[in-house]
């Protein structure tokens, strides 16, 4: 009863203080009772059922109805657009970090733009622009990494200097800024209207829409959708669509089938003030301040300003209802450091008068990226969730790459960052959640630099050696829970403390990574490779390698006891996954793929591989310890460990024995390594790790062995120019695009996933070509080092972007790997990228607005490789994953 | 000269010591929420002592504060031994038997106490047997006598108080066979110690006062404001019935030299203590002791020197003043603290600023902005301010390292002053006593919704 009381309290207050949101309240009545044919009971079927009347339920329903799906009913437990769509500040800004994130942005521009022509519906779309604000060198760099990407994407952005801005804006105090960066075309919406005129539209289309309703949860039958229940009755359908926002955790985890969102909300302050005496002009630019973490834009002649703290305030962690997201209150005190950000940027707006700090909660992600795609463990369960405060900005984009997925089966860009897929249960803990958001959300303000690790959340998944790794210095990071080492700190050396160390220069471990680079090159190092996902596939007869050879590109129908690596292909032959497949016997085969692939390509395989009780397949990644012995010593230390003869002869190259290691048996030794220098990979049933870790060290002492860490390795594997899934490789990354001819066998005697197009391929030629670039005028000290996505230009035009980065400790060099595209100089049309034209062009990468040399090559420098077995094993290794 | 904050803070913070009663079942039944305690000396060594324990055969929880004089040994044997002797005098007749039975075939012990100690707080190991004993001798007095009746509170609580001071007189004519002992027992009882204690059970709490440390009810206001309740007599000069009492204890042709410059004889400012021998015992049998004790006695000064005026001890009694109150909603903390806190501030103060801060920490009284025609620059000159304010209540997680620190570097306006606070805690060891006394306070902070639930039962 206390909190009914004080709902009602702050209705009064939001109404009396507020005349504007009471007119929204009134025009959103009158919409949603032509979209809504309440109190109509609800259909007994659909093909599907979208939960959410926000943002983003209303986008999926507006695109799936536009592509021609009909048959869609859309729930709201209270009324459309009013959970956070409604309190949303209505920023549409396309300057992000990630590129598909800057291409749904940017498509929810367009989208927005012509909304209310579409539909008749009022969006208060007016395009401002927005102006992000740098108080430091640093921050500059960062917006001119984001304006290069802009450019390239044809969004007009271009960076100024602090008197630029006070020109753009009368109020700002430009004292304190190095530079800015203007986006001329972003814009201001009512975003609740937005919301409303999408839900017209789909209305308009077929889609049918009930408020106050509430989804109590999700019926499954056999792995698929089968309908939800509803307060108000049961609905049949083939899909359903979890659009609940913050409440999107709830809703997965209410059925009898969990289905993990790993979302959580934090409380979001924005503050409204009354108009200013001179009332500020409706396009005035949006600012944005990252450096005092606060946002302006012009709000009714006055201003809304809100920000991303130090100190957010998580809640709902244990779940609420959505009666209780109105009843929040304000909180000044936990303002105060906005405010006096938002004073010291505006110092005129001291005498303006509040109407109201608004406390809006968002939800937030563990990586700070929207949550997209269909569940793992439900097909038919599609999730968009999660906009980590940037709802608006991406609601269009998002709306319709989940209509797209769910329409033609996959979105028409490459949604790996995104897609549900990447999470598993292992993030589903609620502490961990409430933890992790704590960090990102002060993340949106805080400066990205390259190879930022998060801090919370850690040690979950660790290798039994990770106690021995730590005490000799291991600096770790994470992937997919799984703590790994970047490098070993020497005693003795002392780094920059963390904060110090965030730089897009040279960093402070670059002598440290080298010596072990060295050592893996001359000597023999130890790198703990555990997080590697593995799956173990058996069968009592022939099931296994038919169901394999059918979902692999390679051929798999090899010798027991040979190691294939192979690409896990789509329909159109891109990538799912790139993996190592050893057979263990003629019906068991072993297979490794990369961390992150632990969710999603299990489901891949679980959705695909016949349903035979005869078949099995077991994730065993909890089982072995993986250590990479690398470098030309390896042969001798593991030959004097097992007293077995490691010569090339008895053991060549991509074959797998079980064989002892000091006392253990059992061990798993496959002859690859994953950086194209010599060694073996060791797998090791997790009770043995330590025994066979000590011998190894103990027995490597004569021949210089060290640990190294993953940034030796990543170095080690781009100057050999190896893609690794997820960084180069993706969905739309076919084998013939990267090089990869070899691990494809088009005539095995059978079909196999992704044949026909890579046929197709093979024959028309590629639209993309993997391409390894040495920049040639770049001063390793002084400039800027690359990262991944810089442009690549050829002969002065843009043709592609970069996928990742590394300096070559041998060349001396940086080396950054990308894709090169052929657009037709007039059309604009993609064309084919034969070897001519990559080989025919003077190429730039551009680092944040500098462009630097650099020199194209398709294949490897041969003299990387040392101790050659032969010549084509060199090539056959040429694979390569983190 | 001068300390940094993060110096001052670890000054201060060196001895603090936080007890939460844990939650059951998420809930916490306890009408006790927890509590915080914290000392500052000015004597090196500390004379104050400090101790808190919960029952485990009976319900309730004890918690005392014990100010020495003349050394620290009396406090230190009163603070390990009185909570013993307070438990033992509380359980009923078949517990008693039970624990003799225990001992008897030596069987392990049931536990009686549950100490809340801060590393500081030690025991003496070298004694414990010799406690042990005493004690033992006093439960098996208790079952000889058994009255059939249950417990009644106050009266255990002056029985243990009487007993235990008892006990510190006979083991010192008793001696020990073992010279540290030996010495160990006159000193505690040639030394004396004030004590309060506080028993919590429920709605009813108990203070059993001897001496001038003090209890003090913290009550919040329906309007919010803070306001404080004696919970406890001062058994000092200041207090015209305890100067009274005195007097009828003793011959009227006494009455002049019995109360001088405020002080018993001339010599002792609290009327109540335990130990102090010299002013219980006969001249004969101060005598007696002090010649056949060790020789570090008898070369001291102040144990052979006898109190002047002195015909007819005893003068000095432990036995405590015990007063019950039963605890309502408004009911929100109850401080204990030595005489060094009560000399610098006024009791009000004292609930305002521990009100404050404990609610501060909580839940500071929120802005709203309603109505109210409030400029950008009006709010944020009010939250600066509020911040300001919050940093200084923040920088303590400890409520009587809270208290400390306001009577300490209370400035004329009641703030705390930096430069102050540094100056006194910087004084060097043999000027800090005259600038203040040893300081001990705890904190008990009480659970309203069980109190609020315990009265509506009634």
């Amino acid at each position: 009863a206390a909190g009914m009381f004080l709902r009602l309290l702050s209705d009064v207050r939001w109404q009396a203080t507020n005349p504007k949101w009471r007119r929204m309240t009134c025009s959103r009545r009158s919409t949603s009772s032509t979209a809504e044919p309440h109190p109509v009971s609800l259909p007994a079927q659909a093909q599907v059922v979208i939960c959410g009347g926000g943002i983003m339920g209303t986008s999926v329903a507006y695109h799936l109805s536009k592509m021609g799906w009909k048959d869609i009913v859309l729930l709201e437990q209270g009324r459309l657009a009013a959970g956070t769509t409604r309190f949303c500040a209505g920023i549409v800004s396309t300057a992000r970090h990630i590129s598909i994130e800057l291409k749904m942005a940017d498509y929810s521009n367009k989208l927005y733009q012509q909304l209310e022509q579409e539909t008749g519906v009022k969006t208060g779309y007016v395009k401002t622009g927005s102006i992000s604000l740098a108080q430091t060198q640093d921050r500059l760099i960062s917006l001119k990494r984001i304006a290069s990407s802009l450019n390239v994407m044809g969004i007009p952005c271009e960076i100024i200097t602090p008197k630029q801005v006070a020109q753009l804006h009368p109020l700002i105090n430009i004292h304190d800024l190095v530079g800015a960066m203007y986006v001329p075309e972003d814009a201001l919406v009512s975003s609740a209207n937005v919301s409303l005129a999408l839900a017209t539209a789909a209305s308009r289309n077929g889609v049918q829409i009930h408020e106050r309703t509430s989804v109590s949860h999700v019926s499954v039958q056999k792995g698929r959708v089968t309908g939800v229940e509803t307060d108000r009755g049961q609905i049949q359908c083939q899909y359903f669509v979890n659009c609940a926002g913050q409440w999107a955790y709830e809703l997965g985890h209410s059925g009898e089938e969990s289905v993990n969102i790993p979302l959580h909300a934090c409380e979001h302050f924005y503050l409204l003030t009354h108009p200013l005496k001179e009332p500020l002009a409706s396009n005035l630019p949006t600012i944005v301040d990252p450096d005092g973490r606060i946002y302006i834009r012009n709000w009714q002649g006055g201003i809304l300003s809100g920000g991303f703290e130090k100190n957010p305030k998580p809640l709902f962690t244990e779940g609420r209802n959505q009666l209780e997201i109105q009843n929040l209150q304000e909180d000044w005190d936990h303002f105060e450091p906005l405010l006096s950000a938002l004073l010291r940027r505006m110092p005129d707006l001291e005498a303006l008068q509040i109407m109201q700090l608004v406390n809006c909660p968002e939800s937030f992600t563990p990586d700070m990226r929207c949550i997209l795609g269909e569940s793992p463990t439900v097909r038919g369960y599609f999730v968009l969730a999660g906009m980590n405060s940037a709802g608006i900005s991406y609601g269009g984009g998002a709306g319709k790459y989940l209509a797209e997925w769910m329409v033609n089966g996959y979105p028409s860009e490459n949604v790996w960052p995104l897609d549900l897929k990447r999470f598993g249960t292992l993030q589903s803990s609620r502490t961990f959640l409430r933890h992790r958001v704590m960090e990102v959300m002060p993340l949106m303000c805080d400066l990205k630099v390259p190879r930022w690790d998060f801090q919370t959340g850690r040690q979950l998944r660790t290798s039994p050696l990770y106690d021995r790794l730590d005490a000799q210095g291991a600096r770790w990071m994470e992937k997919h829970g799984f703590e790994r080492v970047k490098y070993f700190v020497p005693p003795g050396k002392d780094l920059l403390d963390l904060d110090q160390s965030k730089t897009f220069y040279k960093p402070d471990w670059f002598d440290i990574v080298g010596s072990e680079v060295k050592c893996c090159k001359e000597a023999v190092c130890v790198i703990d490779m555990s997080s590697f996902t593995k799956f173990e596939i058996s069968s009592t007869g022939d099931q296994a390698l038919e169901s394999l050879q059918y979902l692999f590109s390679n051929d798999l129908d090899v010798p027991v006891g040979h190691v294939v690596h192979t690409g896990m292909l789509n329909e159109k032959g891109g990538y799912e996954n790139d993996c190592s497949i050893a057979r263990l016997s003629k019906r068991s085969f072993f297979m490794i793929s990369p961390t992150d692939q632990q969710v999603h390509c299990w489901a891949w395989l679980k959705n695909r591989l016949p349903d035979d009780s005869n078949l099995t397949m077991e994730d065993v990644t909890w089982k072995y310890t993986a250590l990479n012995l690398i470098g030309p010593r390896a042969v001798d230390v593991l030959s004097e460990l097992s007293y077995a003869p490691i010569t090339p002869e008895h053991f060549p190259s991509l074959f797998c024995k079980e064989m002892s290691v000091g006392y253990a048996n059992g061990i798993r030794v496959m002859s690859i390594t994953h950086t194209g220098e010599p060694g073996f990979m060791l797998y090791i049933p997790i009770e043995y790790a330590l025994h066979v870790y000590n011998e190894v060290m103990n027995m490597g002492q004569k021949y210089g062995i060290r640990n190294a860490g993953y940034y030796a390795l990543r170095s080690l594997r781009i100057e050999k120019f190896f893609a690794f899934w997820g960084q180069d490789l993706d969905a739309f990354t076919t084998p013939m695009e990267c090089g990869r001819e070899f691990q494809v066998k088009l005539e095995k005697g059978m079909q196999f996933v992704g044949q026909e197009a890579l046929l197709e391929q093979k024959q028309n030629g590629v639209y993309k070509r993997f391409t390894m670039f040495i920049l040639e005028d770049h001063d390793t000290d002084m400039d800027l080092w690359p990262w991944w996505g810089e442009p690549i230009f050829r002969n002065g035009r843009y043709v592609g972007k970069t996928t990742s980065s590394a300096y070559s400790y041998t060349l001396e060099r940086h080396v950054c790997l990308g894709f090169v595209q052929h657009f037709d100089e007039k059309t604009g049309e993609e064309l084919v990228v034969t070897t001519d034209f990559i080989n025919q062009g003077e190429y730039e990468i551009d680092i944040a607005g500098q462009r630097f040399q650099a020199k194209a090559k398709l294949y490897p420098f041969s003299s990387l490789f040392t101790h050659r077995r032969r010549k084509d094993e060199v090539e056959l290794s040429g694979y390569q994953r983190e | 000269f001068y300390l940094t904050p993060p110096q001052v803070n670890s000054i201060l913070k060196a001895n603090e010591y936080s007890f939460k009663v844990p939650e059951f079942d998420g809930k916490n039944v306890s009408s006790v929420l927890g509590f915080d305690s914290n000392q500052l000396p000015a004597n090196a060594p500390i004379e104050d002592r400090r101790s808190a324990a919960t029952c485990l055969q009976t319900r309730g929880m004890l918690l005392g504060v014990f100010d020495g004089h003349a050394g620290c040994a009396c406090a230190q044997a009163v603070s390990e031994r009185l909570f013993y002797y307070i438990a033992v005098s509380l359980l009923p007749h078949e517990t008693l038997l039970e624990i003799e039975n225990a001992v008897e075939s030596g069987r392990a012990l049931l536990p009686i106490l549950q100490w809340h100690k801060h590393p500081n707080d030690y025991f003496s190991k070298e004694a414990s047997k010799l406690y042990f004993n005493s004690l033992r001798t006093y439960w098996q007095e208790l079952i000889d006598l058994n009255s059939g009746e249950t417990t009644d509170v106050k009266e255990a609580l002056i029985n243990a108080f009487k007993r235990l001071d008892n006990d510190i007189s006979l083991e010192a004519q008793v001696g020990d066979p073992n010279s540290f002992l030996n010495y160990l027992v006159l000193r505690v009882a040639f030394s004396g110690a004030t004590a309060c204690v506080a028993h919590v059970d429920g709605v009813d709490l108990h203070i059993a006062n001897t001496g001038d440390s003090r209890a003090m009810l913290g009550v919040q206001e329906e309007d919010g404001s803070w306001s404080a309740v004696n919970l406890s007599y001062d058994h000092n000069a200041q207090n015209e019935h305890e100067v009274e009492r005195v007097k009828t204890e003793h011959p009227k042709s006494e009455e002049k030299s019995l109360v001088k410059q405020d002080r018993l004889l001339g010599l002792l400012m609290p009327f109540r203590a335990f130990g102090d021998v010299k002013f219980k015992w006969s001249i004969e049998l101060q005598k007696r002791v002090v010649e056949s004790g060790p020789d570090q006695l008898n070369d001291n000064e102040y144990t052979k020197f006898i109190p002047p005026n002195y015909h007819t001890p005893p003068y000095l009694t432990a036995e405590p003043e015990v007063i019950h109150h039963r605890l309502r909603p408004q009911d929100k903390f109850l401080v204990l603290a030595t005489d060094g806190l009560w000399e610098t501030m006024h009791r009000q103060d004292v609930a305002r600023i521990v009100g404050e801060y404990l609610t501060g920490v909580h839940h500071q009284q929120p802005i709203a902005v309603g109505g109210y025609k409030v400029t950008l620059g009006q709010m944020h000159g009010l939250l600066t301010e509020r911040r300001a304010k919050i940093s200084s209540v923040f920088e303590d997680q400890n409520a009587a390292t809270h208290l400390i620190r306001h009577a300490v570097g209370n400035n004329e306006f009641g703030t705390v002053d930096h430069e102050r606070l540094s100056k006194m805690l910087s004084l060097p060891e043999e000027l800090a006593r005259m600038y203040r006394d040893d300081i001990t306070i705890i904190v008990v902070q009480f659970n309203s919704h069980v109190i609020g639930a315990c009265q509506n039962e009634d």
